[in-house]
């Protein structure tokens, strides 16, 4: 009797080598259970059937063919920058500058668009502004990978600070470009010839972005599973000093494996640019460098898997607006939404890692 | 010991990590006014044991009684309450912070932090029982000793009458270990219960009152030191009479393979790791290195590997089939293969260093191979037929090759991490503490591969810190003592004594 | 002159608001914690003192300054607490993610407070509209025995408060026996576990606390810098970003906070102020860069001199689990 008053009321174990069908039951379930607690937090603010709520986020994901088109044009968007974010993770560099780094990659396009858009064809364009583009997100993830191989500078605040500095030279180009004069925006670029547009593929407007971005969600897959870069990576991301003492130049592996993040995630700024808004301004990224590290960490850096977890983002906030306009509510509700579902599944990590004895009890999932 | 009053007793303790039961249904007593050593073998479970007094670990099974009654410790802070308290092997200190802010660290009590009150309480402390401890010092200026000195006074500081101590003198010169044995008695005379876990028996010898040995988690029994002697203790300890036979076949027709002349090496806070160190590795030879721990061995295996920046001095490789000379110093790893030195090193930290915990055997494998052929994709057959060969000729015990190597246990991780360092068909081989933590037929598993390496002419280098086992493997054994060489003296014949006195003087002469 | 003075005035507000973020981060960071929702939590604190303030004055008939600054500072202290309180528990009890929660907080406060602040402006009428006069009034009264202090007088209470925050946290950290703890428990978590500090508890109050400090930085700016309004428009996102970069400025010290914090004010503002050069749209923007580079180049410059006492918590951003092994 004394013994179980005095044993401690719950202990955590660490668990290994769950099954995987379970551990997914788990973050369906996080997932219900969240979706549960949204459908609550709604109807405390707009007294209505969830259930029917729920429907119409389906419909403003999928409701029209346009929707859906628009749904995966975003989605694609979003896989893009987890997909360069998944090298860098990795690596266990945490790169939270994917914001700057889209930006600056936009920028990059949209002055390619603006000062090239009537002197070259539009497919030498396009190359054109992917390599330029790259190279820009390169330039700016590689600057935070340079100070952290040569004096070990903390990467997460270095890559914060570098958004904050692409959004003001993004300010800076809008002002410039400004278009009508006063305006405090750039306009649709080349709205008259599309020079410098993504062209329709079998008559899709967004295709080609899917397509791009299919083709870099292999490209990393098959980099990060089967190349020996990717390996390297890998084993700097584990342990730098197994690194070192195979011999690996760590420095040399950090500033490559960013400068490769970098470049996808300046992509995902073209690809914004050139093949989606065909303007831009401070909101290009619009804060989905951030939500793409959450894309990348629930697919634990499998770019496969991130597909899946973009389109589980995306829904969620077309849902979510769809609702806004529908109820009368505004888009933010999406975020809030997002938020309430991400902190459910971040907490089912931890029961796919460990299990729970209670007191008196053997043992307990 | 019926009678007295048992300060604590431990009843049928069971603790498990994952598939390994480091204690089995252990019973253990502790009386006060008497000093107790914990003997057993590196991973007997004797650490865990006390952990779970200490408050580190919690029981999965068991009962603990402190003064008779049934207590659950949950925390370190509820074994201070019972009068608990542990001195770490790893010192629990916050290097950024003073002596005094350390000791108190943690105390009950809120509002101001009076350091000066503090200050004249650790004195009080330390003339009582004959310590030296500067409070307002930081810990990261500390040499060793001292930071041990800092962990002794916060535990009496705190009040605690049952220390425990965590192999205390691994770290320690002799005459630091008088000093502490002298204060343990002290302690001892003064009513407190010292327990103190070792695997030297010596040590057991010279302090202890009584002693229980531990051998694979299992208690296998106490008795009072003065009743016991060396060789009982031994076969309790590893369960048979160990007569180290270890196998030493003759080196035929050495030839110097590392030359290392001069070599100076200081650490990142600029504190001197070697000093002027020359000698000789030869082909087809073991050259053991003996020396305290820390003593500049780990500086001296990564010098020639290519992982220490050195200040001065030369490494030498001779090539066995050109007889050319590299220079080794100046040279990452990478360069050094490059090179065509076939060098291959153990490394004390298996699992940070010389294996990815996280990565399957396969992958592991690849460390060493993955860069071969031009293709920019790695290759994973040769690894993976590696890993199966490994696996069957070394007798890992492991589900499969795609299993993380961080689940084996630490004999079957050495054996994975051996077997890939001689699948390369090194001529250097450099092993660190290649036995640490290892049951005694892993142990000699891997004596037998250093020998079979011996015998096919690769020059071996062997740091070890037991040294019956460097007297009966060795062809030579290099002595260090801080980091210079005390002198190189031939394994056979050599005498255990001396070599112990080398460790510890310079040149192993009785000065002064 | 003038130019100078209304400069140090305009830095002064602005230091204020991200000198409560980022002292708030800093005691949740001296407990390990890198806690990246500090925008969030301005943003939950802001919008929770507004609406407490909104629903109190278009209730009463004759709204009392004094307790709708009281109302504010509850509602304010209580919902960046919970913020605090969901990161504590997602990172410390369920082991997830710093980075990822911290990110997921942002959102979710970013989410929740435009999300209700659009609600409001649409109750009150428009963007713009939301009127709580009396509790603004009295975030943004001067306390009477606070004036002829040259610069430094004029400034709502808050202000003074901020530095006073500043001296406590200070003295908390440094001179008490909670703070020796709390600042173990941020570099070596396993030693100030064995000596019986609970880390988990730490852990818990200093991020809650912090975050309830950062919160005050979303009410003041809503309350004084922006005079009881809202606007979608990612201000005070922004400022909450500063406010980590501030952390680091102020190498995790708050009284460094303190000058640093007016130090980016003036940075920030500098652009109006320039003698004799009135600059385009364009060049302003270049200059309110100012405060991330120099935050980048102060980040570089600690790492790379390395000297003990500038350095981050060495813990800081690590999970801890006792029995780990």
């Amino acid at each position: 009797m004394n013994r179980k008053a005095t044993e401690p009321f719950v202990r955590i174990v660490k668990r290994d080598g769950l099954p995987l069908w379970h551990s997914w039951l788990i973050r369906l379930a996080a997932l219900a259970l969240a979706l549960a607690v949204c459908a609550a937090v709604i109807f405390a603010i707009v007294r209505l059937n969830p259930l029917r709520v729920y429907g119409a986020m389906w419909q403003g994901a999928f409701g029209s063919a346009k929707r859906g088109w628009i749904t995966l044009r975003d989605t694609m968007m979003l896989l893009c920058i987890g997909v360069g974010l998944a090298p860098a993770f990795k690596m266990r560099f945490w790169n939270i500058g994917a914001e700057g780094q889209i930006l600056v990659g936009g920028l990059a396009t949209a002055a390619c668009m603006i000062y090239f858009g009537s002197a070259i064809p539009t497919w030498a364009l396009l190359l054109l502004t992917f390599a330029v583009s790259a190279a820009a997100g390169a330039v700016w993830g590689v600057l935070p990978a340079f100070f952290k191989a040569r004096y070990g500078t903390n990467e997460t605040l270095f890559t914060l600070m570098m958004n904050y500095v692409a959004i003001q030279l993004t300010a800076f180009f809008v002002a410039k470009w400004e278009n009508p004069f006063g305006s405090n925006t750039v306009g649709i670029i080349n709205q008259t010839h599309k020079s410098g547009w993504f062209p329709a593929v079998f008559g899709q407007q967004y295709l080609l972005n899917a397509l791009l971005v299919l083709a870099l969600t292999v490209f990393v897959f098959i980099y990060l599973r089967y190349t020996k870069h990717g390996y390297e990576t890998a084993v700097v991301g584990e342990s730098e000093r197994t690194a070192r003492y195979i011999g690996i130049d760590v420095r040399r592996v950090i500033i490559r494996t960013m400068l490769l993040s970098g470049a996808i995630c300046g992509l995902a700024g073209f690809t914004a640019v050139a093949g989606a808004s065909h303007t831009i301004s401070t909101s290009t990224a619009g804060g989905r460098g951030f939500t793409a590290i959450i894309v990348a960490w629930l697919a634990r850096f499998n770019t496969f898997v991130m597909i899946l977890t973009a389109a589980l983002l995306v829904f969620l906030e077309k849902g979510a607006i769809q609702i806004a306009t529908q109820y009368n509510l505004n888009d933010y509700a999406s975020q809030m939404i997002t938020g309430i579902i991400l902190f459910f599944i971040l907490g089912s990590e931890f029961f796919i890692n460990y299990r729970l004895i209670f007191r008196g009890k053997k043992e307990a999932d | 010991m019926e009678g007295a009053e048992a300060a604590v007793r431990m009843r049928d303790i069971t603790k498990t990590f994952g598939p390994i039961v480091a204690n089995d249904r252990v019973w253990l007593d502790i009386f006060r006014g008497e000093i107790l050593a914990l003997l057993g073998e590196n991973g007997s479970g004797k650490t865990t044991l006390m952990n779970m007094l200490s408050g580190i670990y919690y029981p999965d099974a068991g009962h603990i009684h402190v003064d008779g009654r049934e207590v659950s410790i949950r925390s370190p802070r509820d074994a201070y309450k019972l009068g608990i308290g542990m001195i770490h092997q790893h010192f629990k200190l916050v290097d950024v912070l003073t002596a005094a802010e350390n000791i108190i660290l943690g105390m009950p009590g809120k509002g101001r932090l009076d350091l000066r009150a503090v200050g004249e309480r650790i004195r009080r402390i330390c003339s009582l029982y004959g310590f030296d401890v500067d409070p307002q010092r930081k810990v990261y200026d500390m040499s060793v000793s001292q930071k041990q000195t800092v962990e002794i006074v916060k535990v009496l500081f705190r009040g605690a009458d049952i220390l425990i101590l965590d192999e205390p003198t691994a770290v320690l010169t002799p005459q630091e270990t008088d000093r502490l044995f002298a204060v343990l008695r002290n302690m001892r005379d003064d009513g407190k219960a010292v327990v103190i876990i070792t695997h030297k028996l010596y040590e057991v010898e010279e302090l202890s009152d009584r002693v229980a040995i531990l051998r694979r988690g299992q208690f296998v029994g106490d008795m009072p030191t003065k009743n016991t002697n060396a060789g009982e203790m031994t076969n309790m300890m590893v369960g048979r009479p160990v007569s180290l036979n270890i196998e030493r076949p003759e080196p035929h027709s050495p030839k110097p393979r590392i030359v290392a002349e001069g070599l100076t090496v200081r650490d990142i806070d600029g504190v001197t790791k070697l000093s002027g160190l020359s000698f000789t590795a030869n082909s087809g030879e073991i050259l053991g290195i003996a020396g305290i721990s820390g003593c500049g061995q780990k500086e001296l295996l990564e010098s020639i590997a290519g992982l220490q920046p050195v200040e001065s001095g030369s490494i030498v490789y001779l090539d066995p089939e050109s007889g050319e000379e590299i220079q080794l110093i100046g040279k990452d790893p990478r360069a050094i293969s490059a090179l065509g030195v076939a060098l291959s090193f153990v490394p004390e930290d298996r699992l940070g260093m010389g294996l990815v915990g996280n990565m399957d055997l396969t992958d592991n494998m690849m460390l060493r191979s993955f860069r071969r052929g031009s293709s920019v994709f790695a290759d994973r057959k040769a690894p993976k037929s590696l890993a199966e060969r490994v696996v069957g000729e070394l007798g890992v015990n492991t589900p499969g090759v795609d299993t993380p190597v961080r689940r084996l246990s630490g004999g079957n991780v050495q054996k994975v991490l051996v077997g890939r360092e001689i699948a390369s068909a090194p001529t250097v081989l450099m092993t660190a503490y290649a036995v640490r933590g290892l049951d005694i037929n892993a142990s000699y598993t891997i004596y037998d591969l250093i020998n079979r390496q011996k015998e096919k002419g690769v020059a071996v280098i062997f740091v070890g810190e037991d040294l019956d086992v460097l007297l009966a493997l060795c062809d030579r054994i290099l002595v260090l003592c801080g980091g210079k060489l005390s002198g190189i003296v031939p394994g056979r014949g050599a005498n255990k004594r001396e070599v112990g006195m080398m460790m510890t003087r310079l040149g192993g002469e009785a000065e002064k | 002159m003038t130019q100078l003075l209304a400069l140090l005035q305009a830095a002064l507000v602005f230091g204020t608001v991200i000198l409560f973020g980022s002292m708030g981060e800093i005691i949740t960071e001296k407990s390990g914690n890198l806690n990246l929702g500090v925008p969030g939590i301005m943003y939950l604190g802001g919008i929770a003192g507004l609406a407490g303030a909104f629903l109190y004055e278009s209730s009463a008939a004759v709204p009392v300054p004094l307790a709708g600054l009281l109302i504010a500072l509850l509602c304010a202290l209580a919902a960046s607490m919970l913020g605090g309180l969901i990161y504590s528990f997602l990172t410390i009890t369920l082991r997830a993610n710093q980075n990822v929660t911290g990110l997921t907080l942002t959102i979710f406060g970013s989410g929740v407070a435009n999300l209700f602040g659009g609600a409001m402006n649409k109750m009150a009428g428009g963007v713009g509209q939301i009127s709580v006069a009396a509790t603004s009034g009295a975030f943004r009264a001067t306390p009477p025995f606070l004036s002829g202090l040259g610069v430094f007088s004029g400034l709502g209470f808050m202000a003074y408060l901020a530095i006073i925050l500043a001296i406590l946290s200070s003295r908390f950290l440094n001179r008490t026996r909670r703070g020796l703890n709390l600042r173990a428990v941020g570099e070596n978590p396993a030693t100030a576990d064995a000596a019986g500090v609970s880390v988990t508890g730490y852990k818990y109050l200093a991020t809650c606390a912090g975050a309830a400090i950062t919160g005050l930085g979303g009410l003041y700016y809503i309350m004084d810098y922006i005079k009881g309004t809202w606007a979608n428009d990612g201000g005070i996102e922004k400022l909450g970003w500063l406010a980590v970069a501030l952390v680091i400025f102020a190498r995790w010290k708050p009284l460094h906070a303190v000058w640093g914090s007016y130090l980016f004010g003036v940075l920030f503002w500098l652009y109006l102020y320039i003698p004799g050069v009135s600059l385009d749209r364009s060049s302003q923007e270049i200059f309110k860069m100012l405060p991330y580079i120099v935050t980048i180049l102060v980040l570089v410059a600690v790492s790379i001199k390395k000297s003990r006492g500038n350095e981050p918590p060495a813990n800081l951003g690590l999970p801890y689990f006792r029995e780990e092994r």
